[in-house]
């Protein structure tokens, strides 16, 4: 007591300033400095990659049948007699002003690429993560409070279907039964034939795009579209998310604080919500950032057979191709997105859970 | 003595796949506002004897009884609905750990005003107020601070001081204290059975104090059942404990060690395989 006390009359005297703006300022540094460390870091690893891969980046560029001399200009150009620190000075340098370098397939700059097809994926993976989140949380929850019953049975066999089934086969059966036979949904791609370009691009994401516009029967069209692959992305989620969800709440419910809620006579639904789930969440922010990054990095057999032009489809067409600037340009990218989903998350868990501040 | 509450061939039982474990074997007592000291080692079914009377026995656990009745009603009858306005309200429980029963993300203010709402039309301010109250009721300083706080901010014996304003907040008439003091230090067992203890008495309730510990429970109920394997199998005035009969009971009194008759070497308990299978002694009035 006598502590709590010497605080109060200490504290007037101190400036406001280094009371309240200093810790704040002193976090966001932090977190400012640390997203830079692992930055740097990303991008020396890409470097590397990028150096230790057998391809002569030279005749990537002026072809096998180019004069010595040709080859030497480039060569010069890009860079390459100089030491090694500091070619990956260059490239931080360009890194930093989003110039990931030009792409040897189409001539153009890496960085446009990344910002077309980019929020293709990014829409597909935010409408799976939210279908996953949705459906995926309140099942996990289900199966833990009804742990041994048929519900939790069934849950367990949905989860384990997404976990097991091999997406090619369920996307084009997918494809088979929704649009094919019984017509329900859009085809491949992002938008029927019709409605390519009909919107100006402002976001890249077309569902936005079309939205912003006001062309109604351009969003129909492209939601028609995207709901297929992202309900099959969300299926994948919500099977891990579910699964982690059940047991994260078997642990809290056996917990005794759950006790104490019940002997106060609390409805079961408010022992589950308002107690269990309230501890959970931070949890649950930690799968669902990992699942979302899962998703951001693009799926690949998804975004092939759904004909999407996602970062998925490009880096993976890239690196077939040996297109090492567009496949280094689309993993510093996707790098990039899972630093900024993990400061995310943790600056939840501090809202979350008052131990974290 | 009015009688409060009258359990009457308690069973507790936990199907497996060895068959049914019987934790509770044919408790019977009454509670008047009294009291009652429930002893025993762990594994004895006290703590389950008081999860029981408040039917919070989980399935795939089973509960069983002739009667459970408190004031005329039998809970074991009551539907859950109806049961959890007694829970809280007319019969309450502390627990042992305070760092386990109060829930970690949710402010001490928000718990105990919870407590309160659930059974009162009182508004959040009303609750507020009344809360303050409350805390400094059990001796907690600065209220207002306590209020804002987490649990983990606390110290234990704080923390169950937090506990039982909580859980006597909605005015029950009868408190469990399961082991209410044996995660505390010792300096501070004492000042929260303290509180308790005025608590209790001031509002006329009755208390089932369940502890493991012989000397606490003979100082401070009116009435003790010593249990042993899921059965009472003595029951004595607390201050006629010394008097005790049953071999079980002589056995951990002359294993405790005693500052007024010092010995060198403490008895050690021998157990009679016949003492779990005799019946229960009813504790009944």
């Amino acid at each position: 007591m006598a502590l709590t006390e010497d605080n109060k009359q200490r504290r007037p005297t101190r400036a406001p300033f280094s009371n309240h703006v200093w810790p704040i300022l002193k976090t966001a540094l932090l977190t400012l400095g640390s997203i830079a460390v692992t930055l740097i870091g990303l991008v020396f690893i890409t470097f590397v990659i990028g150096r230790v891969m057998p391809i002569d980046p030279v005749l990537a560029i002026v072809g096998e049948r180019a004069s010595q001399a040709t080859y030497d200009e480039v060569y010069f150009q890009l860079g390459l007699d100089k030491p090694v620190i500091v070619q990956f000075l260059y490239y931080l340098w360009d890194v930093v002003h989003l110039d990931f370098g030009i792409s040897l397939l189409n001539a153009r700059p890496v960085s446009e690429d990344i910002a077309r097809v980019f929020p293709a994926t990014l829409e597909l993976a935010t409408l799976g993560i939210f279908f996953g989140v949705v459906l995926g949380i309140p099942l996990g929850v289900l199966a833990a409070v009804h742990k041994g019953s048929w519900i939790d049975q069934i849950a367990r066999v949905v989860a384990l279907v997404g976990y097991s089934m091999p997406i090619f086969w369920l996307g084009l059966m997918g494809l088979l039964v929704f649009y094919g036979i019984l017509g329900w949904v859009g085809g491949p791609g992002r938008v029927g034939i019709f409605y390519i370009d009909v919107v100006p691009s402002v976001t890249g994401l077309i569902l936005v795009d079309t939205a912003l516009a006001g062309n109604w029967d351009a969003f129909k069209n492209a939601f028609s579209h995207i709901i297929l692959p992202a309900s099959l992305l969300g299926y994948f989620s919500l099977a891990y998310i579910s699964r982690m969800t059940r047991s994260f709440m078997l642990e809290q419910l056996s917990a005794e604080y759950i006790t104490t809620a019940r002997v106060k006579g609390m409805s079961e639904w408010n022992v589950v919500w308002k107690h269990a789930f309230k501890n959970i969440r931070v949890q649950l922010i930690t799968v669902i950032a990992l699942s979302y990054a899962n998703l951001l990095e693009g799926s690949v057999l998804t975004e092939i057979i759904f004909s999407w032009p996602g970062i998925g489809s490009y880096i993976t067409t890239a690196l077939l191709s040996a297109d090492m600037n567009a496949v280094l340009g689309g993993t510093v990218v996707v790098g990039l997105i899972f630093i900024l989903l993990n400061i995310f998350s943790d600056l939840l868990y501090r809202v979350f859970d008052p131990r974290a501040k | 003595m009015e009688t409060l509450l009258d359990v009457e061939n308690l069973w507790v039982k936990f199907p497996s796949r060895h068959g049914v474990f019987d934790a509770v074997r044919g408790v019977s007592f009454t509670l008047g506002r009294e009291r009652l000291g429930i002893v025993g080692e762990s594994g004895s079914g006290k703590s389950m004897t008081g999860r029981a009377i408040l039917r919070l026995i989980r399935p795939p656990g089973i509960v069983e009884a002739d009667q459970i009745s408190l004031e005329g009603v039998d809970l074991m009858k009551l539907p859950e609905k109806d049961m959890r306005s007694v829970r809280g309200q007319r019969i309450s429980m502390v627990m042992q750990d305070p760092k386990f029963s109060l829930n970690p993300v949710m402010t001490i203010g928000d718990q105990i005003i919870e407590a309160y709402r659930l059974h009162t039309t009182a508004t959040k301010t009303q609750a507020y107020e009344k809360s303050l109250e409350m805390l400094e009721a059990v001796s907690i300083r600065d209220p207002e601070r306590v209020m804002r706080a987490y649990p983990h901010e606390m110290s234990g014996g704080m923390g169950q001081r937090i506990m039982i304003a909580m859980m006597l907040i909605p005015n029950p008439e009868i408190l469990i204290a399961d082991e209410p003091t044996s995660a505390l230090d010792v300096s501070v067992q004492r000042q929260v059975l303290d509180i308790m203890d005025k608590l209790v008495k001031d509002r006329g309730m009755g208390l089932i104090f369940i502890s493991h510990d012989l000397n606490l429970v003979a100082d401070f109920c009116d009435r003790v059942l010593i249990m042993y394997a899921g059965r009472i199998v003595e029951v004595c005035d607390a201050d006629k404990l010394h008097e005790a009969q049953h071999p079980y009971t002589r056995g951990l009194l002359n294993s405790l060690p005693r500052l007024d008759q010092p010995r060198d070497r403490l008895d050690v308990l021998k157990r009679d395989p016949d003492w779990s299978i005799a019946p229960s002694v009813s504790a009944r009035l």
